[in-house]
């Protein structure tokens, strides 16, 4: 019978030699979203022996645009377990283990030394930086792609003593940079391209063939077709202050979602709005404006230093686009001992929907 | 001197443009960027890292380059 790696084997560049390297090979894939699953699929069908998966989230329809493991039937379904289900059918022969949890201080530096290769597939500065830190502390090498909109950015960091992200930006961006709350939208086919780019960098470190992107970071723009592969140095310093937390690495905390339990509401389970304090997080240019409910507005990166605003008596609740700064807001209240705080899960669109609260304010009834 | 500035992702919704030819009189790559921020006012918020011909550089690196590309991080996946 014919190999199923036949098409890879009869190349000169591989054979069944290289076919073997990526038998041996156990790589990690952070997140199974946009990104992971063209990454996991073209990584399932090379043949690469042993394929970690994790990713906490769960496949909803607005997935379905671009990530391309999943059909109607994973709607609702861990995308970590989905993926593995459909992954399993493609290949059996390897070995995939799919980790159903968020990726943290905690876990990150056990996980990454079980592989050899890490892939970042992750949606968020927060993880970005912890996947590239504790790929630093491992020694492992990282293949990172991120995509905005219509451009993907792609490299490969800590190979062979290359530079890391850290190199290139070296701190977390500011609060009110990071664009992760607002939907977004990004062209479906985008991820595929730059995750396929990430895929093929991972053959390449396996195989030993070619020349890996470390060292420089290509920037890829869908709409004009247009790549610039910029160069990067290794910033020891960078790297020597990430070193430097690897003893205490395991007891940092997320600043979101995991480990610091965050009060949310749904706009649903709030059984009178009256009473309540509603904050909105949003930069002041942020629509749709609320006006008519009791809405105190106080930009995520003003909230700090204006504490003095809150109620202490009612319950506040507070909201932003979709539900993620307001977490980070209620972190900052939690933090400064106020109680009686909760972060919407949705966002101001839907305080508008439920409460038929726009522009035009409604007359105070009481 | 000409200077050719690329920008990329977010940055290009302030400048509403990708590549643009400028007269630059600087010396330095952060005097550069001081006449940036006169064009585009809400450009010194945002991060972003500067290349100059193709090569990712200080803001205190002598400008020598033709070209200049500003580079924000992204965070989709």
């Amino acid at each position: 019978m014919m190999s199923r790696y036949n098409r890879h084997i009869i190349l000169s560049e591989i054979g069944q030699l290289g076919q073997d390297k990526i038998s041996n090979a156990k790589v990690l894939v952070i997140g199974a979203g946009g990104l992971g699953c063209p990454i996991l699929l073209y990584l399932t069908a090379a043949g690469i022996g042993t394929l970690g998966i994790i990713d906490f989230d769960v496949v909803d329809i607005t997935n379905l645009q671009r990530q391309v493991l999943y059909g109607k039937s994973s709607l609702g379904v861990n995308k970590a377990i989905a993926a593995k289900a459909r992954l399993e059918d493609l290949n059996d022969s390897i070995s995939i283990i799919a980790y159903a949890e968020q990726l943290t201080y905690k876990n990150a530096i056990a996980l990454f030394n079980e592989y050899d290769i890490i892939v970042d597939g992750s949606d968020n500065f927060e993880t970005r930086y912890l996947v590239n830190d504790a790929a630093i502390i491992t020694n492992k090498p990282l293949v990172f792609g991120a995509i905005y909109k219509f451009e993907g950015q792609v490299s490969v960091f800590n190979y062979n003593n290359g530079p890391t992200y850290r190199c290139l930006f070296p701190n977390t961006p500011a609060q009110d940079n990071i664009p992760n709350c607002s939907e977004i939208g990004v062209l479906g086919v985008l991820p595929g391209i730059i995750g396929s780019m990430q895929a093929n960098e991972v053959l390449k470190i396996v195989l030993g063939i070619g020349n890996i992107l470390s060292g420089h970071i290509l920037c890829y723009n869908a709409l004009t077709c247009k790549t610039s592969t910029l160069k990067i140095k290794r910033n020891e310093t960078a790297i020597s202050k990430v070193l430097k937390t690897e003893e205490n690495f395991h007891n940092t905390k997320m600043e979101v979602n995991c480990e610091t339990e965050i009060n949310t509401i749904s706009i649903h389970d709030i059984l009178t709005k009256d009473n309540i304090q509603f904050i909105d997080v949003r930069e002041a240019h942020e629509l749709p404006k609320i006006e008519g409910l009791n809405v105190k507005a106080i930009p995520l990166g003003d909230l700090e230093n204006n504490l003095h605003e809150i109620s202490t008596a009612k319950k506040k609740v507070l909201f932003c686009q979709s539900g993620i700064r307001s977490k980070r807001a209620v972190l900052i209240l939690q933090r400064a001992n106020i109680t009686n705080c909760f972060s919407l899960k949705e966002g101001a669109k839907e305080i508008i929907d439920t409460y038929k609260v726009f522009k035009t304010a409604q007359k105070n009834e009481s | 001197m000409q200077i050719t500035i690329k920008y990329f992702g977010q940055l290009t919704e302030i400048t509403h443009i990708e590549e643009e030819t400028l007269e630059i009189s600087g010396t330095y790559i952060f005097e550069l960027l001081e006449t940036l921020y006169r064009k585009y006012n809400t450009l010194k918020t945002k991060d972003f890292q500067v290349a100059q011909n193709q090569e990712l550089v200080s803001k205190e690196t002598e400008l020598t380059g033709a070209e200049i590309a500003l580079l924000p991080p992204f965070a989709g996946g």
